[in-house]
């Protein structure tokens, strides 16, 4: 139970079949990625071979008691060899359009709300405050964001008025949990429908008919040099959102702070043993304060990506459009931990980067992709594939004695 | 040391203050209708103050949002023609999305009240309107009332199944009901779109440019008994959903199933201890509730949408909606019943019901939302609410609710 909650296994023992289960599943993503542009290995064969090895190394794993990332190493190899073997089959010019380089651009445009939402969410509930509001929080954000951005002039405007938008209904949140000590659920859809009708409001009010003008200021891209002008590099990671870079510093940033500081070590007891937290002098409160405002900074950012970081300066009433709750569900699948968390972000931003290409096969499948997330993280809370258990006294408010 | 004795004790220590219990106990009966009504009169106050803010004339917009939802038939004399018939329209029209309220409502009250927030009202409601859709659409030789019942039916037991997943995983593996029916809500959302969309299995036959479902057979369609059908008169399924909250209240007062599952939401632990299945009941809870909102998709397909497009999948928010007015209605019978009122005049006055020379429908929808989102928020703090409300009536009932000096002071 307590052996997978740590970040990487505990000693030399546990690292050896942990390392080659791991290794299984980046095989099994190999397999596919054998029979797929740039690779173009059309024979069967390659994905087979690699999916096998994968097959071998989950297994081994197994045996050896390390049963999550065995069991994923076992899967990813299944998969590999499956969508391999029918890439090989499928004609080249269709992969050629599914999987450009591209797409692997397009991967991280869908996962950077995903990727802040979902860091946002596991802050808050590290310290033990439930935030279903993400969504909410986000929407705020957006709207807000290009607000701030088309009066203020400058990008940078928007940002801060994101911030401060979700900030603001973040606070709401935490007084609503913290010191009414509330039903956080409860709470948190009231900042969903708050965010949506406060947001929508203020769009009709203030832009209305005429739209949201033109050559608003955004967030700009980051062309690195030297590898903008690469083959597939260049097109997959050459020109990418500032903001992109962003939610990808969080992630070690975040891993970093909560499970290598003091601050860090305060939020999660906090989360786990409140009243243990408050006996070694911790003010439970504070930190559930901040944590719950920094999960709506972050989400607001999240947001404020949607409309004037990859959006161009646009906004549409309810533009998140779920994507607070897909981030609950990354921060689920990803076992409230950073790194777990952004992987589900890239997974879920590729199956819906994929799912806007996959057309060229079946339009009708395209659409049933979209729901994958969600099936993966029902999968994940039901414990099929290890489960996602979160912090002890998450959702409970603390009452201080 | 003889078991009589505490007993005996009771009645003394009550004795002088049983005039005060007994007032205590009506102002907390009473409390029960002051939250949730102060809870409404502060949200609709909040909104009135943003449309005042934003330059709008709040009475107005109130007046307007009141017309639009034809409460005004309520308080006409029969024989001013002028627009007595837009407001007996505009009535039947909120009534119809009460109806729809009252079921999503009691989706969420009842499993509630075995303690479990079920969020999954909305895809609920969508598995039983694409069920009712699919069974509306086939059979279309058959004659109306089996065939009505038949895509009732269905659609109850369809809704009831989708939200027993979420049941079942908490019961066999502690899954929490929130996380399980958020992620079924989308499941449903996109699945209702894979479906009606291009190239989907429901899909009509007759335009395949459209994604939109097959209209329903005429057989299929609840008869209307207020209004024009071609109008989208208020259909015999308004009694259903009014059937459905005497339902609920036999259930959860009169049953041994309600009582164990009402035991169950007060303390699991205890319930378990006392013999009931607490497992079973979480499913059993679950499973109820998502079957009033598998009704309610059925209603509305069979009552007067007749068709779904995945457009319509993506804009529906009604099952959302459940959550505000189970909580204003304090997840009884009788207060989903008049929250439902409240939401579906508010739902239909700020929308199509509302005359846009008037106030904006675009703002005014907006409102909704807002005042919903208050709602539910201030629902949350009744803490907060009582607070309030127990400040001032103890500046004006001294003697009543002033509390006794602790020992310490």
């Amino acid at each position: 139970m307590s052996n997978h909650a740590q970040p990487w296994g505990g000693g030399p023992r546990s690292l050896q079949p942990k390392t080659i289960a791991v290794a299984g599943s980046v095989l099994g993503l190999v397999a596919f990625l054998s029979a797929i542009p740039p690779f173009d290995a059309r024979s069967p064969v390659v994905p087979v071979v690699f999916g096998i090895f994968a097959l071998a190394a989950g297994i081994w794993a197994l045996t050896r008691g390390v049963r999550r990332p065995g069991l994923a190493a076992i899967a990813s190899g299944v998969l590999g060899i499956a969508l391999g073997v029918l890439a090989t089959r499928s004609s080249s010019g269709n992969l050629h359009v599914v999987f450009a380089a591209d797409l692997i651009a397009q991967v991280f445009v869908f996962s950077t709300p995903l990727t802040f939402g979902a860091l946002g969410g596991m802050v808050s509930e590290r310290s033990g405050v439930v935030n279903v509001g993400l969504e909410g929080m986000m929407l705020m954000g957006a709207f807000w964001g290009v607000y701030g951005a088309d009066k203020g002039g400058s990008w940078v405007v928007g940002i801060l008025a994101a911030l401060l938008a979700g900030g603001l209904f973040a606070l709401i949140h935490a007084f609503w949990s913290i010191h009414l000590r509330g039903n956080q659920i409860v709470s948190g859809m009231a900042i969903n429908f708050l965010a949506l009708g406060v947001t929508g409001y203020f769009f009709e009010q203030l832009y209305g008919q005429k739209n949201i003008p033109a050559g608003v200021s955004t967030v700009p891209n980051v062309a690195i040099p030297g590898i903008d002008n690469l083959k597939y590099l260049g097109p997959a990671i050459g020109d990418l959102n500032l903001l992109i870079w962003v939610a990808i510093a969080f992630v070690p940033l975040s891993y970093v702070i909560l499970f290598k500081t003091p601050i860090g070590l305060r939020l999660r007891a906090c989360g786990e043993h409140p009243r243990a937290a408050d006996t070694v002098g911790i003010n439970v409160y504070a930190v559930r304060y901040a944590a719950v405002i920094i999960s709506g900074l972050l989400a607001a950012l999240g947001g404020a990506f949607l409309s004037i970081g990859n959006g161009g300066g646009s906004f549409t009433e309810n533009m998140t459009e779920g994507r607070g709750f897909i981030a609950l569900a990354a921060m689920i699948f990803g076992n409230w931990r950073p790194f777990g968390a952004w992987g589900a972000a890239l997974l879920f931003g590729f199956s819906t980067a994929l799912a806007f290409r996959l057309p060229v096969y079946s339009a009708s499948a395209a659409t049933l992709f979209q729901a994958l997330p969600y099936v993966l993280t029902l999968i994940a809370v039901a414990g099929v594939i290890g489960r996602s258990v979160p912090p002890a006294a998450d959702g409970q408010p603390y009452v201080r004695q | 040391m003889s078991q009589a004795e505490p007993t005996a004790n009771v009645p003394p220590e009550q004795e002088p203050s049983s005039d005060f219990a007994v007032r205590l106990g009506a102002a907390q009966r009473a409390g029960g209708l002051v939250v949730p009504v102060l809870t409404a009169v502060l949200a609709f106050l909040a909104g009135g103050i943003v449309v005042a803010a934003t330059g709008h004339n709040p009475w107005t917009a109130y007046k307007g949002i009141w017309d639009g939802a034809g409460f005004n038939w309520l308080f006409h004399v029969p024989w001013d023609t002028n627009t007595i018939h837009l407001d007996a329209f505009n009535l039947s029209q909120t009534l119809l999305t009460m109806t729809t309220l009252i079921l999503v409502g009691l989706a969420v009250a009842f499993p509630f009240r075995c303690g479990l927030f079920n969020i999954g009202g909305q895809g609920q409601y969508l598995v039983g309107l694409i069920v009712a859709n699919w069974v509306g659409v086939s059979f279309a030789s058959w004659p109306t009332a089996p065939h009505v019942l038949l895509g009732i039916g269905a659609a109850t037991l369809a809704g009831a199944a989708w939200a027993g997943i979420a049941g079942v995983l908490k019961a066999t593996t502690g899954a929490h009901e929130v996380i399980t029916t958020i992620m079924l809500n989308w499941i449903a959302i996109w699945g209702g779109q894979y479906l009606f969309g291009q190239g989907g299995p429901l899909q009509n036959t007759y335009n395949p440019a459209a994604p939109e479902s097959g209209t329903i057979a005429q057989s299929a369609r609840i008869p209307v008994f207020w209004g024009n059908s071609a109008l989208q008169g208020l259909d015999y399924g308004f009694f259903v959903g009014i059937a459905a909250l005497f339902v609920f209240w036999l259930i959860l007062n009169r049953t041994t199933l309600g009582y164990e599952l009402r035991a169950t939401g007060f303390n699991p632990e205890a319930a378990e201890y006392g013999g009931i299945d607490v497992r079973r009941k979480f499913f059993q809870a679950m499973a109820i509730g998502g079957a009033f909102a598998g009704l309610a998709g059925a209603l509305d397909m069979l009552g007067y949408l007749f068709q779904f497009g995945v457009l319509d999948v993506q804009a529906s928010q009604i099952g959302f909606l459940g959550i505000a007015v189970a909580l204003l209605g304090r997840n009884t019978a009788i207060g989903t019943g008049v929250a439902a009122f409240l939401f579906g005049g508010l739902l239909y006055g700020t929308t199509r019901g509302l005359n846009p020379n008037v106030f904006d429908p675009s703002l005014a929808g907006n409102l909704t939302s807002m005042i919903q989102g208050l709602i539910v928020l201030f629902v949350g703090a009744d803490i907060l609410i009582l607070y309030v409300w127990n400040a001032r009536r103890k500046a004006r009932l001294p003697h009543i609710l002033r509390p006794e000096p602790e020992p310490g002071q």
